[in-house]
C-alpha cells in the first residue's frame, strides 16, 4: 500500500506527463495565427462589428452587385447569390488554371474574371476593390478548411515554394523556417512568431492600418529579413502561396482575418 | 465611404441599446510619409452626427487620436420606432450618411 | 557666504539638470493644464466616476480598443454632456470629444485610439449640474518587432 504523500506525487507526476503529452502532440497539428494572437486581436476578429476587415467585405458585397466593363454585367449576372456559389471557393485556391496552365490564387482568379468576362481593366493589388472582392469571395468560406491538394499536375509549384520557404536571404541571411517554425510560439521583442499560416487572408493588420493580401505580408516578410522584395504576382510568390496553402492544410479559413 | 452600421433588430420601449458604426477611412494623421518621402497631409472625419427621427442623439469630434477606420459604439434609450440617420465629414469636407430603421415594441 | 549646505544644493540641481538634457529625447510630453482650464471654464476636475477601460499592453499604438464609462443616472435632470479625451503624449493632445444627453441612457463610449507610445489617457466628463470629472488609464506601447515595409 503506498503512502499518502507518494500517492500524491505519483498523481502529480501522471498529471504532468498527461499534459506534457499533450502539448507534444499539439505542436505536431498546424496552428493559426489568430492562436498565438492576444485577447484583444481575437475579440476583435470574432466580433464581426468591430472587425475592420469586415469593411472590406462589405465592400466587396458591393462589388459583387456592380455591373463593371464593356459587358455590362456584374459578377452576379453570373455567380448569382455568392453565399451559395463562392462557398468553398477559398478553399481550393491557389490552384493550377486548366486553361492557362498557369498558377492562381483567389486575386488572379478575380482579375481574369474582369478581363475575360467582364470585359474590364483587371484590379490592382492592394487597391480597395481587389481587397474588397477577395476577402467577399474568400469570406463565403469561412470555417471551412484549406484543401489545396499537390497532384502531379501542380507538383513543380510545391517544390519551387518549399525551396523558396527553407532557402536563407537577405542580410539576415534567414530562411522562413527559423522564424515560423523553429521559433513560433516564441517571443521577438515584444510580439509573439506565428506560424505564418495565410488562412485568415486578406486580413485587417494594424500595423498597415488597413486591409491587405497575403502578398503584401510575404513582402513584408522580405523586407523583415532585408531580402529584395519580390514583385506582386511574381513566380515566386505565387508558388510560396501554394507551398503555404499546403503547410496550412487543413485550418479553417478565417477571412476577415484581424493581426497586430 | 464604406460605412456599416448595427443596431438590435428591435427593442423595447425605454430599453437602452447599443448603437454601432464602422467606418473606413484613413484618419491620415499628418504626420506620416509616404514612399516618395512627401508628407501626406491630415484627413480625418472630425465631425460624425447621429440623429434619432430628426433630434441628435450622438455627436463626435474627431481628431488624428482616433484609429484609421473608426468604429463607435455608444447607447440611446429606444424611445419610439423610427430611423437613426449618421452624417459625417472629413478635413476635405467629403461626406457620408447612412440610416438605419429601428423597431420599438410595446 | 555660502553654506555648504547651499553649495551642495546647487550642484545637485546642476546634476540634475544636466541628466535631464542628457536624457532628453525629442519625446513628447504636453502639459494639459492650460487645455483642461479652457475645457473647463476654470471650474476644478474631480477626480473620479469616470473610467478609461483599455489593454494594459497595447498590441500596436496604430489601434488601441478603448471604452469611457461615467456613473451617471442619465436622466434629464442628471447626466454627462460630454466626454473629452486627452493625450499627454499625442503630437495632438485633444484626441476626442463626445457630447452625448439624457436621451443616451447610459454614458459609455467604445472606440479605438491612437496611442503615440506608453502614456496615460486622460478622460474629462462635464456633467449638466456643472462639475467636471475625470478617470485616466495607464497603456504600455511597445515598438513592432518586424518593421513593416509597409
Amino acid at each position: 500500500m503506498l503512502r499518502p504523500c507518494t500517492l500524491r506525487l505519483c498523481v502529480l507526476l501522471l498529471a504532468l506527463f498527461a499534459a506534457g503529452a499533450a502539448l507534444a502532440s499539439d505542436l505536431t497539428r498546424a496552428r493559426s495565427g489568430i492562436e498565438y494572437a492576444s485577447g484583444n486581436i481575437r475579440s476583435m476578429q470574432a466580433d464581426d462589428f468591430a472587425n475592420p476587415g469586415m469593411l472590406w467585405v462589405t465592400r466587396g458585397e458591393k462589388l459583387w452587385n456592380n455591373p463593371g466593363g464593356s459587358s455590362g454585367k456584374s459578377c452576379a449576372g453570373c455567380h448569382r447569390d455568392a453565399a451559395s456559389s463562392m462557398k468553398g471557393v477559398a478553399t481550393r485556391y491557389p490552384l493550377k488554371d486548366r486553361v492557362t496552365g498557369r498558377l492562381f490564387n483567389l486575386e488572379a482568379r478575380i482579375n481574369q474574371c474582369r478581363e475575360t468576362r467582364q470585359g474590364a481593366e483587371p484590379y490592382r493589388y492592394e487597391t480597395d476593390e481587389l481587397l474588397g472582392l477577395t476577402a467577399y469571395v474568400a469570406h463565403q468560406s469561412r470555417g471551412m478548411p484549406l484543401q489545396v491538394r499537390v497532384n502531379d499536375d501542380n507538383k513543380m509549384h510545391y517544390e519551387r515554394g518549399k525551396a523558396i520557404y527553407y532557402r536563407r536571404q537577405g542580410q539576415m541571411n534567414l530562411a522562413c523556417t527559423h522564424c515560423h517554425e523553429r521559433n513560433a510560439g516564441r517571443r521577438l521583442l515584444s510580439e509573439t512568431i506565428s506560424e505564418g499560416h495565410g488562412n485568415a487572408y486578406p486580413i485587417y493588420r494594424l500595423e498597415w492600418q488597413s486591409a491587405g493580401s497575403l502578398q503584401r505580408r510575404l513582402r513584408s516578410c522580405y523586407f523583415g529579413v532585408r531580402a529584395g522584395l519580390p514583385e506582386f504576382v511574381s513566380e515566386e510568390l505565387l508558388d510560396l502561396e501554394f507551398f503555404l496553402a499546403q503547410r496550412a492544410a487543413g485550418l479553417l479559413i478565417e477571412t476577415p482575418g484581424v493581426r497586430r | 465611404m464604406v460605412a456599416r452600421v448595427q443596431v438590435p433588430s428591435s427593442a423595447a420601449r425605454g430599453e437602452v441599446i447599443a448603437v454601432r458604426i464602422a467606418i473606413q477611412h484613413p484618419m491620415e494623421t499628418g504626420f506620416r510619409y509616404d514612399l516618395r518621402g512627401i508628407r501626406v497631409s491630415k484627413n480625418v472625419i472630425n465631425n460624425l452626427v447621429c440623429r434619432y427621427n430628426g433630434t441628435e442623439i450622438f455627436r463626435a469630434e474627431m481628431g488624428s487620436g482616433i484609429a484609421a477606420n473608426p468604429s463607435l459604439q455608444f447607447y440611446t434609450v429606444a424611445s419610439e420606432s423610427g430611423e437613426l440617420q449618421f452624417e459625417w465629414v472629413d478635413d476635405r469636407g467629403v461626406r457620408g450618411e447612412e440610416r438605419v430603421q429601428l423597431t420599438v415594441r410595446g | 557666504m555660502i553654506t555648504r549646505r547651499t553649495f551642495l544644493q546647487w550642484m545637485a540641481g546642476l546634476w540634475a539638470l544636466a541628466a535631464g538634457a542628457a536624457r532628453a529625447q525629442p519625446e513628447i510630453v504636453n502639459d494639459l493644464r492650460p487645455l483642461i482650464a479652457e475645457l473647463t471654464g476654470g471650474v476644478a476636475v474631480n477626480p473620479g466616476r469616470v473610467r478609461v477601460e483599455t489593454p494594459r499592453l497595447a498590441d500596436n499604438g496604430h489601434s488601441v480598443p478603448m471604452k469611457l464609462l461615467v456613473e451617471s443616472p442619465m436622466t434629464a435632470a442628471d447626466h454627462v454632456l460630454s466626454i473629452t479625451l486627452l493625450s499627454p503624449r499625442n503630437p495632438r493632445p485633444l484626441m476626442a470629444r463626445f457630447v452625448l444627453g439624457p436621451r443616451a441612457g447610459r454614458a459609455e463610449i467604445l472606440t479605438r485610439v491612437r496611442l503615440n507610445g506608453t502614456q496615460a489617457v486622460l478622460a474629462i466628463a462635464q456633467l449638466s449640474d456643472g462639475t467636471f470629472w475625470s478617470g485616466s488609464a495607464e497603456v504600455e506601447v511597445t515598438e513592432s518587432a518586424c518593421l513593416d515595409a509597409g
